[in-house]
């Protein structure tokens, strides 16, 4: 495989990771644009495990992942308080934060960067994507995931009819933050070199730009999504300079025509032949 | 004054609530035994869904207790009350936009077993669950509507899944908020059947109903709610010939 395909590889998997992450939030109705926040969180701590205190990959991931859901939880409850656009505008302001922050803290860098991390090659990436998809696919089927679609349909309701919605919405922010946070350190150890720019508003954006894109409802849409959103610009490269206007109008058509997204239950149902009747 | 028996499954003792500067409730004292229907009644505005409100946690009282089952429950949040075996309906139904029928029965159980099993797919690991919804479903004779969205059901259907879906939780007393509104007369007269059955299996039921022909022939017990206040309590005969209860009740309705 060529260089080439295997970076635009790489990239869809650590995308559909991140657009997974801000799936799992906006699953319970919150929708998050700070996940590139925890991203940073998690490359930044994972390279600091493997590269100072020279932990392996797979350990320095799991407490990547372990951390980033502690403070997705911290962020949850404050979460609580807030709907819709406000929470929306509040999740960024957190990404912001935490991008700044590491613009200053000089131990890792700073506005320098930090490297020195061993490279992964394509194979891992796609191990810890295919696992973690595999989860979130299972998981959609547990009593669980029902619990969180009856708090994102109505809240009140679930919460009178016996669900702990504060534990669903809390739990679905960590549970989050810890896919972001696996999906920074692998970017981490890909391009061996990171900065806070790595992580701006416009990485949070792309993750809910592929869920939307993909299909919100349903947990493959985040890898339909990130597919399209890395591999759609590479082929409108025959318009040359107006590839992101095309990419622009490409995005509105598939929202005016398909608001849930590209894939939705039941257009899975039909592809697995089990919506099929008599 | 108002020992609770063992038989009184609900209590309310001098429960208050005001908005603001308005009192939706005074002073309410009230009780359910067990294995009985009993209706509260009362003109629009009387505080009939504001006392469910606050048995079921979505309101907290000013004043006053709600025991339930030996558990003084005031100020317990909404889901530990279900919980404790306490379920209800909704006046406008509120069933989940994106469920099926069979999903609304699955998602108020609570799996038994540790947490573990919340994580995986139902089908694998919850026969106990599945074995409930799928009676549950039988009961109110929803096999056909199984994997339908709730929401694009017939309204009389829609009332259904919004008990059975409270039914599914396992409670022990069922809390109704005016279950038979826009419902045709034979479809009321069905659900006066099917919750008749219930209660003979043993099933504490609270309901709020405008109908009085229906509370009349399905309640052992009524309290009448007017302004707040508890203005009669008693058996439906003695409630249908109370001259305070056809004042504030019937005869307002009647000078309409």
């Amino acid at each position: 495989m060529s260089t080439y395909y295997a970076g635009l590889l790489a990239d869809i998997g650590i995308l559909t990771l991140g657009a997974l992450s801000v799936y799992v939030i906006l699953a319970t109705n919150q929708l998050s644009l700070g996940n590139a926040g925890f991203m940073a969180i998690g490359s930044y701590l994972s390279s600091f495990l493997t590269v100072e205190w020279h932990w392996p990959l797979t350990g320095a991931v799991v407490a990547a992942a372990l951390s980033a859901s502690i403070i997705g939880i911290v962020v949850g409850f404050p979460a609580l308080r807030l709907k819709g656009i406000y929470l929306a505008i509040a999740t960024l302001g957190f990404g912001e934060m935490v991008r700044s922050f590491f613009l200053v803290f000089s131990p890792m860098g700073g506005s320098g960067g930090y490297h020195g991390m061993a490279h992964v090659a394509l194979g891992t990436i796609w191990v810890w994507t295919a696992g973690i998809l595999l989860m979130i696919l299972l998981l959609e089927r547990s009593h669980l995931w029902l619990q969180m679609r009856a708090v994102h349909d109505d809240e009140t309701a679930a919460a009178l009819v016996g669900l702990n919605t504060t534990l669903i919405k809390v739990g679905a922010f960590g549970l989050g933050a810890a896919i972001a946070a696996v999906a920074g350190a692998l970017f981490a150890h890909h391009h061996v070199y990171i900065e806070p720019g790595n992580f701006g508003f416009e990485r949070s954006i792309d993750f809910v730009l592929a869920v939307i894109l993909g299909g919100s409802t349903v947990g493959v849409g985040a890898l339909a999504g990130a597919g399209l959103l890395v591999l759609l610009p590479e082929w409108l490269r025959v318009v040359a300079d107006w590839r992101l206007a095309a990419f622009g109008a490409l995005l509105i058509i598939v929202l005016l025509t398909r608001r849930q997204g590209i894939l939705d239950r039941p257009l899975l149902a039909r592809l697995s032949f089990r919506g099929a009747g008599p | 004054m108002n020992a609770a028996s063992p038989e009184t499954l609900l209590r309310l003792e001098a429960v208050e609530k005001r908005f603001g500067g308005v009192r939706a409730l005074s002073d309410i004292s009230m009780g359910v035994e067990r294995n009985r229907i009993v209706g509260v009644i009362g003109p629009n505005g009387a505080g009939k869904t504001t006392l469910f409100n606050l048995i079921t946690g979505a309101y907290r009282a000013d004043s006053g207790s709600i025991v339930f089952d030996g558990r003084e429950i005031t100020d317990w949040p909404p889901h530990c009350i279900v919980r404790a075996g306490l379920a209800r309906t909704f006046q406008n139904i509120r069933l989940f936009a994106g469920m099926t029928v069979w999903e609304h029965l699955l998602v108020t159980q609570r799996p038994a077993g540790n947490a573990l099993r919340d994580l995986m797919p139902v089908r694998w690991s919850n026969p106990a669950v599945t074995a409930r919804a799928e009676e549950v479903l039988k009961f109110f004779g929803l096999e056909v509507y199984r994997d339908v969205l709730a929401r694009t059901l017939p309204y009389g259907t829609q009332r259904k899944v919004d008990m059975a879906r409270a039914l599914a939780s396992g409670p022990k007393l069922l809390l109704l908020d005016e279950p038979v509104a826009g419902m045709n007369h034979d479809e009321a007269e069905e659900l006066s059947r099917l919750l008749l059955r219930l209660n003979g299996e043993g099933l504490t039921i609270l309901v709020i109903e405008h109908d009085m022909a229906f509370v009349m022939n399905l309640c052992h017990e009524l309290y009448v709610l007017d302004f707040g206040i508890r203005i009669a309590a008693g058996e439906p005969a003695a409630i249908r010939s109370d001259p305070v209860v056809l004042d504030a009740y019937l005869g307002s309705e009647a000078a309409c």
